[in-house]
């Protein structure tokens, strides 16, 4: 995977996970334009779609757009499957998520997916063993 | 130890995973762990990828997951597909592949688009090596034609143009049409293109061809390309038989519609060469029309007159007007008239045809017949298609022959015409310009064309560390104030220089334009020059001072410059 992204149906990105090096003014562009490309499908239309020299699986949940691009031999399918792990992740810590709480504990969401994934693949497959890394680094964390 | 020693191992995981290995952490929906599974099958396809030996060794496993794996859910599908993708790469058994090919069709059966979209990706990929087994899956895809997503839509006119051959392709070329119809207009072009380009490989009859293309200049006529027309006219060209059928139905077309540019093009063209055809008699091929040679003349004016046509396609009707001078039994004058109102329009290459076309009528009647007799079949790929370009060679040749029987000219003034005629001809151009009939400028052009400038040579200016800079000179022979000056800087050296500007000033009473140089780098080792070009105007002749100042930077030091250009040529300002 090449980066994930997170953002509203009003275009606000809330959530962005690069896994390839690039220039900041780079990574602006890339997200305006994929952005408008995302916004502008259709309800009905299909998941993937053809952007640069990359494949584009988004997924809609509620208000928020999940998206992440992959490469030419990486298997669309299994990137989907791959979403709505994650989203299962953040709704089973969060307890039935929405787009408040990812707004509000960001960086929770960012060590959730620094959990699951690394350098664009699924590191651990079980939903128990990652909640559970969570959980523990939680406990070592101080609370206010 | 190489890494295929561990296929063995990887198949032995896969294969625990599959038959036994379910633990509800690790699942999603009842396939157990299809994250770890597609990993492996990754892995075991890039394994196996030009290895005999480890694409054996996996062959079972593959069919084995492929068949039991459940579909009900993405997760299951996932997991067949990668097997699929893996299946594609590796030297599998042949049956193994005609498996895969299967689970593809029945990827496109799935209600599913996301599904349905990655078969059509992958049947894409897999129709070159296994093109038959594809080909039974061709009922669906043409399904898919008409699915209202359009990235599947996309995907399907791909692969329908990719299943096109020999044997299918009357009934595919239907059903791309009927697509073409009411598709959106981002795949109209590519549609057009593929359905001629599979019309021109696999065409059964010239007939088929020639009415499939006139369907698609019907349908989406402004999407074609530009050398559609081209092939069109030299298709109708080599059809000798179906001259008078092609001129009908062309003329049927038009008079319904003359919008659509390649249509109208053709069009005249066929009419203009062919027009006696169509006031003949009868075709057995078409139903019988019965066309007055007003009607035609009308409709080829009404071309003329509308402000849809492009510049082009006057052209072409004039063109066509003035052969059907000759081809029509009824007199010429309705045709000397429009002729004669098109000498005064403003579009330069109009009023030219309509001018030459004039004295034609005026002067050279007796040369009409010949010059507008019909073209000889076009060369196809040669450097013109346009058969333009053919007519000027036969009125050259007509124009020669002429000239050799001069000597019993009876008016002294027509001799000296003819001279001056033949002297414009000798100038370099019957040059295959792409504007078409751009040739016959020079054949009727009466006033001698003055002889090419002297070449000015170039001069050097410039040159520090391998970075050189090099003036040529134009002075075009129409404004004698004008100079054309070609700044060009070369870098023989290891280093590139980057940011590279040059300015100029020229003395108060000459003007000076500068047009954008071509880059502001110069990559080393004698790579492609920048180029700038400058205009100057002297219209006092006064001699000519030139200063230059260059900025650039070159092996990481930035470098200015300022001087003046001495030894300029005399010719450059006199």
């Amino acid at each position: 995977m090449r980066f994930m992204l997170l953002f509203s149906r009003q275009g606000k990105l809330r959530l962005q996970k690069w896994y390839l090096a690039t220039s900041d003014k780079e990574r602006k562009k890339m997200v305006r334009e994929l952005m408008q490309v995302v916004l502008a499908r259709k309800p009905k239309m299909c998941s993937f779609l053809e952007w640069r020299d990359l494949k584009v699986v988004y997924k809609r949940y509620a208000s928020l757009y999940f998206c992440c691009a992959i490469e030419g031999q990486d298997n669309e399918l299994i990137t989907l499957e791959l979403i709505h792990r994650y989203v299962e992740l953040l709704d089973k810590y969060f307890g039935s998520v929405c787009e408040l709480d990812i707004i509000f504990n960001f960086e929770k969401a960012y060590f959730i997916l620094d959990e699951f994934l690394m350098g664009g693949d699924v590191q651990d497959t079980s939903k128990k063993s990652v909640l559970k890394a969570i959980e523990q680094a939680d406990l070592l964390q101080e609370v206010r | 130890m190489s890494a295929t020693t561990v296929v063995p191992q990887l198949v032995q995981i896969l294969r625990t995973l599959v038959t036994t290995g379910y633990s509800t952490e690790h699942s999603i929906s009842g396939v157990s762990d299809p994250f770890l599974q597609v990993q492996i099958l990754r892995l075991l396809r890039i394994l196996g990828r030009n290895h005999e030996e480890s694409s054996e060794t996996m062959n079972d496993l593959l069919a084995q997951v492929a068949t039991n794996t459940d579909t009900s859910r993405n997760a299951g599908n996932a997991v067949l597909f990668e097997t699929v993708l893996t299946v594609m790469d590796i030297r599998s058994a042949p049956g193994l592949r005609v498996l895969a090919v299967n689970i593809l069709g029945r990827f496109l059966l799935n209600n599913d688009k996301n599904i349905r979209y990655v078969a059509l990706t992958s049947l894409l990929r897999m129709v070159q090596s296994d093109h038959s087994a594809v080909q039974r899956h061709r009922p669906t895809v043409v399904e898919c034609l008409r699915d209202p997503d359009a990235s599947l839509s996309r995907r399907a006119l791909e692969l329908s143009l990719a299943l096109v051959n020999s044997s299918n392709v009357r009934a595919m070329t239907q059903e791309l049409q009927s697509f073409l119809e009411s598709c959106p207009p981002d795949l109209r072009a590519d549609c057009a293109s593929g359905i001629l380009l599979a019309a021109e490989r696999f065409a059964p009859t010239k007939r088929w061809h020639i009415d499939t293309i006139l369907r698609v200049l019907t349908t989406a006529g402004t999407y074609v390309r530009d050398d559609a027309v081209a092939n069109l006219t030299q298709l109708i060209g080599g059809a000798q038989e179906l001259h008078a059928y092609s001129v009908r139905r062309l003329y049927s077309a038009l008079a319904e519609d003359i919008s659509q540019q390649p249509l109208v093009q053709v069009a005249a063209w066929c009419i203009g060469e062919y027009g006696d055809l169509l006031l003949e008699g009868s075709c057995e091929e078409t139903e019988p029309l019965q066309v007055e040679e007003e009607e035609v003349l009308a409709l080829l004016e009404k071309v003329l007159q509308s402000h849809m046509s492009l510049p082009a396609t006057r052209g072409y009707a004039l063109t066509a007007l003035m052969k059907l001078s000759t081809r029509l039994r009824g007199d010429s004058s309705r045709i000397r008239q429009v002729v004669s109102i098109f000498g005064s329009c403003l579009d330069v290459e109009l009023q030219q045809r309509a001018v030459e076309y004039n004295t034609l009528f005026r002067k050279y009647d007796h040369m009409r017949a010949a010059i507008l007799e019909k073209m000889p079949l076009v060369e196809r790929g040669g450097p013109q298609v346009d058969g333009e370009a053919e007519e000027s060679k036969e009125t050259q040749l007509s124009e020669t022959a002429l000239v050799s029987t001069e000597p019993q000219a009876s008016k002294l003034l027509d001799l000296l015409d003819l001279l001056d005629g033949t002297s414009g001809d000798a100038q370099p151009p019957p040059l295959l310009d792409p504007s078409p009939g751009g040739t016959l400028i020079h054949l009727l052009d009466l006033p001698c064309a003055p002889p090419p400038p002297p070449s000015i040579p170039d001069l050097r200016v410039f040159e520090r560390e391998g970075l050189q800079l090099s003036l040529s000179f134009v002075r075009p022979p129409g404004t004698p104030a004008l100079l054309l000056i070609t700044v060009t800087a070369t870098n023989t050296s290891g280093a590139d220089v980057t940011h590279f500007i040059c300015q100029a000033a020229v003395p108060k009473s000459f003007q000076l334009q500068l047009q954008a140089p071509s880059g502001d780098t110069v990559p080393a080792q004698d790579g492609l020059p920048v180029t700038q070009l400058l205009r100057i105007l002297n219209p006092n002749k006064a001699p000519l001072r030139l200063k230059l100042r260059l900025t650039y930077n070159h092996f990481g030091q930035s470098v200015q410059e300022i001087f003046e250009v001495n030894n300029l040529p005399v010719e450059t300002w006199q």
